[in-house]
């Protein structure tokens, strides 16, 4: 078991080497977050909306949008170069494998919320105050179930024609959920309501993490073995 | 000149025959329910008419929910057991669910319409539908995008098996709100509240959808089967 996260962590830190090398990913999908952001900006009508009632769908339309663009990338360098090839010879079990890149997955895509947060307070003029934690965990709790489902796709979706469109086809139907529940969990947050209303959709969150987490991880096999 | 016909192939036409000829006797019973449910079932009092689509939308329901249930059991069985037939039966079934599904989104909105006053609404069951539908189509297209068929099965495998353990969420996140559906009429634990003569137009009709379903997956099968048949003899 210590062998198996060992392996994943070296996976995981090579993953995060060679993205930080060239940064061409981290910075489009940065770049692409707060072009959502704009565009959300420019779609409403300010002195109909306020900020306050659309910010939650915004942050979190906007994570969703930018976890597909990065998710996309986590098995196409892996392609190019037939990389993969190599990292299924070395003597690594599968879930390790798994781990290793959910683990450079859910790096990259909480980078990107790290930059977006700021961006969305800026353009949006939200203070989150005291909510600020919230969100960060709800940010966190969230991904960490929807990486691990997009990680198992994007492993399938590089060997299929149209990677780049049947990623989203295929992870939106299971990135709606969790997505749903921060929403609510963000809104109540930035509503000052007491922890007792947002325990339903924590429980949800927290039990959708355990099971696709744990089902991603046996059947990840299945996808990348011949 | 005739080709010599392999052994496999003629098996797979007369299993196609065979699942088209149970879809034919399938929509007989369906006319007769249809003809029961006009005829001879009373009119429901506050709905009127527009009630008649019942008997269409619930068995078309009912089939959607199968065809995809089975969709992911032949799916977790295929990763353990790695038997191609399962993959092909998975294929079947998704198609045919699609089908099944297309008919409940379409004739839900009719008749939400004139009774709801909305064509849609998202509470617990449309939603539900709506996103077995969408996994449907997705499942459909990943299987279209995947050259290597030994590839195919398992990547299409994966996708079943988490869309099986998806539903029970979606159910979970929207039950939590307040549905406009109307509570279930005949599954449920006392006795079912659907008057006799409504019920048995429904079951009449439950079952010549079941039938159509069992009908056109073997058809399908068959079709598929026929496939494989001719290419691994183009193989040799």
């Amino acid at each position: 078991m210590a062998e198996a996260l060992r392996l994943a962590l070296v996976i995981a830190a090579k993953d995060l080497r060679a993205e930080l090398r060239s940064r061409t990913a981290l910075v489009s999908a940065t770049v692409f977050a707060a072009l959502v952001l704009v565009i959300f900006y420019f779609s409403r009508d300010p002195t109909a909306v306020s900020a306050i009632v659309l910010a939650p769908s915004v942050l979190w339309v906007t994570f969703a949008f930018a976890a597909i663009v990065a998710l996309n990338r986590a098995f196409t360098v892996e392609r190019e170069h037939g990389a993969i090839d190599g990292l299924l010879l070395a003597p690594v079990p599968r879930g390790a494998l798994f781990l290793g890149k959910y683990l450079a997955n859910l790096a990259f895509v909480g980078a990107v919320q790290a930059v977006t947060l700021p961006l969305f307070v800026i353009f949006f003029n939200v203070d989150l105050g005291p909510a600020l934690p919230g969100i960060v965990g709800t940010a966190a709790l969230a991904s960490v179930g929807f990486v691990a489902v997009g990680t198992v796709f994007s492993a399938m979706a590089v060997r299929t024609r149209f990677a780049e469109l049947m990623l989203p086809v295929l992870l939106l139907p299971f990135m709606v959920w969790p997505v749903r529940w921060a929403v609510e969990i963000t809104a109540r947050l930035l509503d000052g309501r007491p922890l007792s209303e947002m325990l339903g959709w924590l429980r949800l969150l927290a039990l959708y993490d355990v099971v696709f987490l744990t089902l991603c991880i046996m059947v990840f096999g299945a996808v990348v073995d011949e | 000149m005739t080709e010599p016909l392999d052994p496999a192939l003629g098996r797979a036409r007369a299993l196609t025959r065979r699942g088209l000829g149970i879809s034919a006797v399938a929509l007989l019973a369906f006319a007769a329910a249809c003809g029961l449910a006009l005829g001879f079932t009373p009119v429901e009092a506050r709905q009127g008419l527009a009630q008649k689509i019942f008997y269409l939308h619930v068995p078309a329901a009912w089939c959607a929910l199968l065809a995809f249930s089975l969709v992911g059991i032949a799916s977790a069985l295929y990763l353990w057991l790695h038997d191609r037939r399962l993959d092909l039966f998975a294929e079947a079934s998704a198609e045919v669910g699609v089908m099944f599904s297309v008919v409940m989104l379409t004739t839900g909105p009719i008749w939400a319409k004139p009774i709801w006053g909305t064509w849609w609404t998202w509470d617990a069951r449309l939603t539900l539908t709506l996103f077995l539908f969408f996994l449907f189509v997705g499942y459909l297209a990943l299987r279209a995008a995947v050259h290597d068929p030994d590839e195919r099965a398992r990547f299409s495998a994966v996708l079943g098996i988490m869309g099986l353990v998806l539903v029970p969420f979606i159910h979970l996140s929207v039950y939590l709100f307040r549905t406009l559906h109307p509570q279930p009429v005949v599954l449920k634990p006392s006795a079912p509240s659907l008057p006799w003569e409504m019920l048995r137009t429904l079951l009449v009709s439950v079952a010549a959808f079941t039938l159509l379903y069992v009908g056109l997956v073997t058809a399908r099968y068959g079709l598929a089967l026929a496939q494989r048949a001719r290419e691994s003899g183009d193989a040799a």
